[in-house]
């Protein structure tokens, strides 16, 4: 408040902004907000779960409850049919695939870039900066015509392929500014002990780059995992991922509500424990490239 | 590593796998788009059916009044969803700005909407606007209010699919604006305050101006996602009723996969493409990793 009685505060290290004395009024409304706030983010998600847990009867019903009798039916319907440990199988192999591929190409990428002045090193950088805004429509098609003159559309392994093109343009921006914190007398140092430059690379920036790694992974993962039109265009019966799957309870006749929520929870589980277990890294990864962290 | 000229090689060998896989799932796809453009051929046909018409497809995208009316659908939803979510998203967080305790659980909640898959946005927004059993009718009802066939008429459909865009998105808005605002130099406002400014100046005369760059770079991030969506409405709506939630990527969308028209939908993604880097380039002016590679601190 009053900025006399803090002469001689040090200007390289100002106060968090939280120095008005904090009073209860202002506290509550300020708490009071981020749970209204909470609650229009998570109502709609709870629908989902607690359709998913409705007969077929409770879910028609035009008075909307909170209350009722919990059925696991739908989930083993859904889990029950033919194909779904399929479509799971598949999910799990693209999704790690892809997030794997990813770091580890987008990684030295990343690295070449933030550490080599080369010939070509600008249009590179400015060519994967623009990419990162593809839209996937634009791609749909194209890559449906050329995968499948190449005898890969109905693979895992189209799949997997433009999914990590779609990932790394990201990938290797974020990790760009990791790599460019890192100080290069590091490097230097380990060049000196007599590190080729590879092993300069694995032993000493990789370990450094930890958190955005995850960060990079959490992204990665979150659109291979989540991805449903390019997976809906390029995969067949056989390799169907699982949001490519939920259309099949999409008929003329209806949506077969029980079983399509039983199936988008299965979906959404695993985005929602990764955002529980790391939102730090999840921020860090939204905010990278516009605000310094 | 001891001659020089396999040291220049150094960085090419890193660059090289990305390099070939961005080539290969993304600019040969993109040429080939371009490329289909000038074709008229029906997917599943051989490609040796395929006819040369030069720029006909393009020409027919300029006066094709589908194409337009997608396009300003395209548009009134960015014009409407975004600015909602940037007034919204920066007034919470001015608002909510000071660090309390717990905020780490907030922000998590927050995330969740951007984390789960479109789809299942989609799935849930559609049951929550059903018109005979959506939980948002029975809301509605409570307050004696008739209810709606909210996706079955254009201007409702239009609005819930707003509605669904901004649930989704204030959350990334109010978390990027939030960061900028923490990461401010305290000393600033410090130095405003003692200067007599009120919270009132303090917001529009030092913080926003300050968090300028991270602002519009916000603004042109959702501008994009906007021309790139399709997945929610694919699920919601698919586009309807008639044209009246048909973004542009579900139009190009349908144009290819539905209508199998191709050389129309590539003269379409072409001229998503042209307004994508448009946007796209207009971040980079504002914020250039590559400039000026010293470290900023």
């Amino acid at each position: 408040m009053d900025a006399v009685t803090l002469p001689l505060r040090p200007a390289a290290t100002p106060a968090p902004s939280a120095e008005r004395p904090s009073r209860l009024l202002p506290a509550l409304l300020h708490y009071g907000v981020l749970v209204f706030l909470s609650v229009l983010c998570l109502a709609p998600i709870a629908i989902l779960a607690l359709t998913a847990l409705k007969t077929e009867a409770q879910i028609f019903d035009t008075r909307w409850s909170w209350l009722f009798m919990p059925t696991l039916d739908n989930f083993r319907t859904v889990l029950g049919e033919d194909n779904s440990a399929r479509y799971l199988g598949n999910s799990i192999v693209i999704s790690v695939a892809a997030t794997v591929a990813t770091l580890l190409a987008g990684t030295m990428a990343a690295y070449a870039l933030a550490r080599f002045r080369f010939l070509g090193r600008a249009p590179l950088g400015y060519g994967t900066l623009l990419l990162r805004t593809l839209p996937p429509a634009v791609l749909a098609v194209p890559v449906f015509v050329i995968w499948s003159g190449w005898g890969i559309a109905d693979t895992l392994f189209g799949v997997i392929l433009v999914y990590t093109g779609l990932n790394l343009p990201f990938t290797i921006w974020l990790l760009y500014g990791f790599i460019e914190q890192v100080p290069p007398e590091l490097e230097e140092a380990a060049a000196i002990d007599g590190c080729g430059p590879f092993m300069v690379f694995w032993r000493i920036v990789l370990p450094l780059l930890k958190p955005g790694l995850a960060a990079a992974a959490i992204f990665t993962f979150r659109l291979a995992w989540n991805e449903f039109i390019l997976s809906f265009i390029l995969t067949n019966r056989a390799t169907r991922t699982l949001p490519a799957a939920i259309s099949n309870y999409i008929t003329d006749s209806g949506v077969e509500w029980g079983k399509i929520m039983a199936a988008g929870v299965l979906i959404a589980l695993p985005p929602l424990i990764v955002t529980f277990v790391a939102a730090k890294q999840i921020i860090t990864g939204l905010t990278a490239g516009a605000v310094k962290g | 590593m001891n001659s020089a000229r396999l040291a220049r090689l150094v960085p090419y060998a890193y660059i090289a796998p990305a390099l070939a896989i961005m080539v290969v799932a993304l600019v040969l796809p993109i040429v080939d788009a371009v490329r289909l453009g000038f074709y008229d051929w029906g997917m599943g046909t051989p490609w040796t059916t395929a006819k040369w018409v030069g720029w006909e497809a393009f020409r027919e995208v300029l006066v094709d009044r589908a194409a337009w009316t997608s396009m300003g659908v395209t548009l009134a939803f960015v014009a409407v969803a975004v600015s909602a979510e940037m007034v919204l998203g920066v007034a919470l967080a001015l608002f909510l700005e000071k660090p309390v305790r717990g905020m780490r659980v907030f922000r998590t909640v927050f995330v969740l909407p951007m984390m789960i898959a479109p789809i299942c946005v989609g799935l849930v927004w559609r049951y929550i606007f059903d018109a005979q059993f959506g939980p948002l009718n029975h809301l509605t009802s409570l307050f004696g209010l008739a209810p709606q066939a909210w996706l079955a008429e254009p201007g409702l459909a239009f609005a819930a699919m707003v509605a669904t865009d901004i649930w989704q998105w204030t959350p990334f808005v109010f978390i990027m604006v939030l960061a900028a605002l923490q990461g401010m130099d305290g000393s600033v406002i410090e130095a405003s305050r003692i200067d007599g400014a009120t919270a009132w100046q303090q917001i529009w005369r030092v913080k926003l101006p300050i968090i300028k760059p991270i602002l519009i770079v916000t603004l042109l991030m959702r501008m994009i996602d906007g021309f790139r969506g399709l997945e929610v409405i694919y699920v919601m709506t698919f586009g309807g009723p008639g044209q009246s939630t048909e973004l542009f990527s579900l139009h190009i969308y349908k144009a290819a996969f539905i209508s199998q028209k191709l050389g129309y939908a590539s003269a379409l993604s072409v001229l998503l493409l042209v307004v994508v880097t448009v946007l796209a380039v207009a971040v980079l002016l504002v914020a250039n990793p590559l400039r000026g590679d010293a470290r900023r601190g």
